[in-house]
């Protein structure tokens, strides 16, 4: 048996977030940071070592069944980006809770290290029931984490967060019992390859719908969000941004389309119709918040409904879109939301118009706060054009209505970040309490840097992180082809190039 | 009466003349003897569980069938001396700190004496013995309930659950009468014969009241009203234990005398489980939203979770009893330690306070108790890793394989309403900022050690019992098919 690397990276965190209990504040600091950079250490071998163009499961583990249900870890190629960007965002966020964190730090931390864990559980699980565990077991640390340190409204939000995600999965969890049961087994890998009878999918899609929508989070159960988000401490927006969200887009990838193809095209429009809704929606409402925070994750269910459409379209284009505007996505917003601590962390309010002018005594604050709202926008360049251009690609060959409709976001976009950017960056520097904030530390550049490395690596050259996907792709390409939707746009073949009625000849 | 018989009731033998040795120690050796008398009986309860190992849980049908010596029972009576010798444990220091009565040598006699009803009802095998084991059970928890003479709410808890199990008892005695008076029989293999063939509307009647008092004894809605009274004016230990070993028992009994007596009428006796399970996990969420008092809170989760093994018994499959019996576990080790947390509730004159408000800051001031109470809360909750969501998990699997898809999807809807208010506890004692000092420490090894062990139980470390659990409840409920 080979080296059992997904489970040392599940047990890492885990053993450190007990130590870290019995630890002082900044020995909690440092072993939360060793213990995650341990975990991207292994992640960065994890993908070194990960066989591109090799068989679907690599690094398989099976420790044998526990009660019901087995311990069977084992990624494909999706799973294996997104774990990276769990592991690759964990040490920024400890680091951006370094000094912001006061109290209870010993506790805060080790909540951060079980999500950690639950995370990577979650995308590395083969086993239904196991998925399903880590997936719901990750309410309990951000709930802490957003009652505990969360802003003055916490404790609402977390309730919020908490119950609204639990409907859904619960909801999800009677649906895997019946699947269960049909199939006669747990495992994922055998799932994927089972044809549920045509009239269950409706309902098994409806029931796993309702679990991931809400974690997505999809127009119109995308309500808990905004609240999460504003009262999470800065390092838990992140994540919440940054890989939670990314579980229903996971799951929408892993279960909804592959397992239930007939119910998938079934609904594709319904899935178009509230993912066009969202972008301009969100968009709309993001041009009018007064709160910075609020204003990003308005933004978020926008981008993420660029996800959905992609992920529907049922062909590679918009599959490999909607999987790069995810980990995009995780990048950019996660960088926004650090970015939002920063200047959070001087003056402890988020109102928009409590800034201005920070251009004039932020420089660094400003280059790069100017270069994630730009690829928030997707700017050629940055990983968020490669995503959404790929995906609206992949949309425009299903419905050009909806890709029209979809890229009008785009512009919202545009215009939401730049204004945001405009009154919080530019301008006159009026206040005295803004003009005495203090440049980037040392520390905050050592957070926002590889982000905005690996930012612009995805927009210069997606290909590394297409790769790995390349054949899962395809795999999902094929298994969902006999049931894909008749879309709108009707694409005729060309007639080859017409000469011109009145050309001269060319002696 | 044959050898082979009394070599069966082995357990219910020791019991029996352990409790009326210690009652005689305790008439001659008077308030001091209470400290021996309360070990010595854990000691029996221990002896009775050793006992369980012989032909006490393989024998088959003792007394002509009146008993029943199988694996079902004896799973169930472990449960129910472990949970009975952990209420004797817990009890010696809430009744030194807490002024008024001091710890009376009847208390662990009492409980032994439960402890013997309960073995009979989940042993019984025929309606009578079912009876007389309940009714041992009950009287010895009507003087329970009311152990603390000089407080008002403990006599009020007294006199409420003696009439309300009263009339409880009545109407279980007339449904055994109509069941006795058209099938002319009272045990349960023959009862099983009358129902399998055409039958009377009396019979129906007679299961509809057998039904009625059974659930009356588990508190499953609409018979609850006494339990939130009853636990909240109960001693705390006593409170404990009423919702831990009582509980096993009732449910026990009432899924032997649904399959083994019943279950030719499956299809009739499943609506009104149905229906209690629905009303309890409903109500049992809801009423518990509005409750400010940690025993009443407790209270109606247990009505809650009574609703949660009734999806078990709903079912009524052999999965579905093994999961009863999974469920009941797990709820017992999750009951007992929210229970033992409670008992650590003291004000700064050492008074037991029960308010939810006064947990506030808990995580502060005493951080593994409020871990410990989190684990439980979210255990019962049933959020996974944690070994309630496994106990959810079990019931509803067997409900999804009976083909019960509305039950199902109810149930997990209505369990959204339960999580709120676990989740309350949790937001006062992490979110809210402590008043005072805190609970002072008790310093007590054995209660400190058995939450710690419970709380160790539920977490994802308890795994590693979920495969040996499966296959015990798996024989425990093979034996009644």
């Amino acid at each position: 048996m080979s080296f059992p690397i997904l489970s040392v990276m599940l047990a890492i965190p885990a053993l450190a977030a007990i130590g870290c209990l019995f630890l002082s504040p900044s020995g909690a600091r440092w072993l939360a940071l060793v213990a995650t950079l341990a975990d991207f250490v292994l992640g960065v071998a994890l993908w070194a070592s990960f066989d591109i163009g090799g068989p679907q499961w690599q690094f398989v583990e099976n420790a044998g069944s526990i009660g019901v249900f087995s311990w069977k870890l084992g990624i494909d190629g999706f799973a294996l980006m997104l774990i990276m960007l769990s592991v690759f965002l964990m040490p920024i966020c400890i680091g951006a809770s370094w000094v912001a964190i006061e109290k209870r730090v010993q506790e805060y931390m080790a909540a951060f290290l079980v999500t950690e864990v639950l995370m990577i559980g979650t995308f590395a699980a083969q086993d239904l029931l196991l998925f399903y565990i880590f997936f719901e077991a990750g309410l309990i640390p951000m709930y802490l984490i957003i009652g505990i340190w969360g802003g003055a409204n916490r404790i609402y939000a977390s309730y919020k967060f908490f119950l609204y995600t639990l409907l859904g999965s619960l909801l999800m969890l009677v649906a895997m019992l019946w699947m269960i049961q049909y199939a006669g087994t747990t495992d994922i890998p055998t799932l994927l390859q089972t044809d549920f009878p045509v009239h269950a999918q409706t309902w098994l899609w409806l029931a796993f719908f309702a679990s991931f929508a809400v974690k997505m989070p999809m127009w119109p159960v995308h309500t808990w969000l905004p609240d999460a988000h504003v009262q999470a401490p800065t390092a838990g927006s992140v994540i919440l941004a940054g890989v939670l969200l990314k579980l229903g887009g996971y799951g929408f990838l892993r279960f909804l389309v592959p397992m239930f193809p007939e119910a998938s095209a079934q609904f594709t429009w319904l899935i178009l119709g509230l993912s066009a809704v969202a972008v301009i929606y969100a968009s709309l409402v993001a041009l009018v918040q007064s709160d910075m925070k609020k204003l990003i994750a308005y933004s978020s269910v926008a981008h993420m409904a660029i996800v959905t459409i992609g992920l529907f379209a049922f062909n590679r284009l918009g599959i490999e879109g909607a999987m790069i505007v995810m980990l995009s996505h995780g990048l950019v917003s996660g960088a926004l939301f650090l970015c939002v601590g920063v200047i959070y962390d001087r003056l402890h309010t988020r109102e928009i118009d409590r800034y201005g002018g920070l251009a004039i005594n932020m420089p660094r604050y400003a280059l790069l706060f100017l270069f994630f709202t730009m690829a928030s926008i997707g700017l050629p360049g940055t990983s968020g054009f490669v995503g959404e251009f790929l995906s609206l690609g992949g949309t425009y060959q299903v419905s050009t209505t909806i890709t029209l409709l979809c890229t009008t976001g785009i512009i919202l976009g545009a215009a939401y970040m730049l204004y945001l950017y405009r009154r919080v960056v530019f301008g006159d520097l009026t206040k005295d309490d803004v003009r005495a904030m203090p440049d980037l530390s040392l520390r905050e550049i050592a957070l926002l840097a590889p982000i905005a490395a690996v930012v612009l690596w995805m927009g210069v050259y997606p290909e590394s992180f297409l790769a790995p996907m390349r054949s899962d792709v395809g795999t999902l390409v094929a298994r969902v082809a006999r049931a894909k939707p008749a879309g709108d746009s009707l694409p005729k073949a060309g007639t080859g190039i017409v000469p011109a009625a009145h050309a001269e000849a060319h002696k | 009466m044959n050898h082979a018989s009394l070599m069966m009731v082995l357990p219910e033998e020791i019991l029996t003349i352990g409790a009326i040795v210690l009652m005689l120690v305790a008439a001659w050796g008077g308030q001091g003897a209470t400290k021996m008398i309360s070990w010595v009986a854990v000691a029996v309860l221990l002896g009775a569980g050793i006992a369980l190992a012989g032909p006490a849980s393989s024998g088959g049908a003792a007394f002509d069938g009146m008993i029943r010596a199988d694996a079902f029972g004896a799973f169930a009576k472990v449960l129910i001396y472990a949970a009975t010798a952990i209420a004797i444990l817990m009890a010696p220091r809430f009744f030194r700190q807490t002024t008024g009565d001091d710890l009376r040598p009847e208390y662990p006699v009492l409980l032994l004496l439960s402890a013997c009803g309960m073995g009979m009802m989940v042993s019984a095998g025929d309606l009578l013995v079912l009876y007389v084991g309940l009714e041992l059970q009950s009287l010895a928890a009507y003087v329970l309930a009311s152990f603390m003479r000089r407080d008002a709410r403990s006599a009020e808890a007294g006199l409420k659950y003696f009439v309300l199990g009263a009339l409880a008892s009545g109407i279980l005695l007339y449904g055994i009468s109509l069941v006795y008076g058209f099938s002319g029989t009272t045990l349960f293999s023959s009862i099983a014969t009358a129902y399998a063939g055409p039958h009377s509307l009396g019979l129906t009647f007679g299961l509809v009241f057998v039904f009625a008092g059974l659930a009356f004894k588990i508190s499953a809605v609409p018979f609850h009203m006494w339990t939130p009274d009853v636990y909240e004016g109960a001693p705390t230990p006593v409170t404990a234990f009423f919702a831990s070993a009582p509980k096993v028992a009732a449910m026990g009994m009432a899924v032997r005398v649904a399959v083994e007596a019943m279950g030719p009428a499956t299809d009739q006796w499943r609506q009104i489980v149905i229906f209690a399970s629905l009303a309890s996990i409903i109500f049992g969420a809801v009423a518990a939203i509005g409750q400010s008092n940690i025993k009443r809170l407790l209270a109606y989760s247990s009505i809650n979770n009574v609703g949660f093994v009734l999806v078990g018994l709903a079912a009524g499959t052999q999965a579905g009893i093994a999961a009863v019996l999974f469920y009941l576990t797990v709820y017992v080790v999750m009951t007992l330690g929210s229970f033992l947390v409670v008992l650590q509730m003291r004000g700064e004159d050492g008074q037991p306070v029960e308010t939810i408000a006064s947990l506030s800051g808990m995580s502060r001031t005493r951080p593994g108790l409020a871990l410990a109470l989190a684990i439980f809360m979210f255990s019962l909750a049933g959020i996974p890793p944690l070994l309630g969501f496994n106990a959810k998990l079990a019931v509803f699997d067997a409900a999804v394989k009976a083909g019960l898809y509305p039950l199902a999807v109810a149930g997990f809807v209505a369990s959204v309403i339960g999580a709120y208010y676990y989740l309350r506890v949790i937001k006062v004692m992490y979110f809210d900022e402590p008043v005072g000092e805190g609970f002072p420490k008790s310093g007590d090894v054995v209660e400190g050690g058995l939450i710690a062990a419970a709380a160790v139980f539920v977490s994802p470390v308890g795994w590693v019992l979920l495969a040996p659990l499966g296959i015990a409840t798996m024989a425990a409920a093979k034996a009644l098919f």
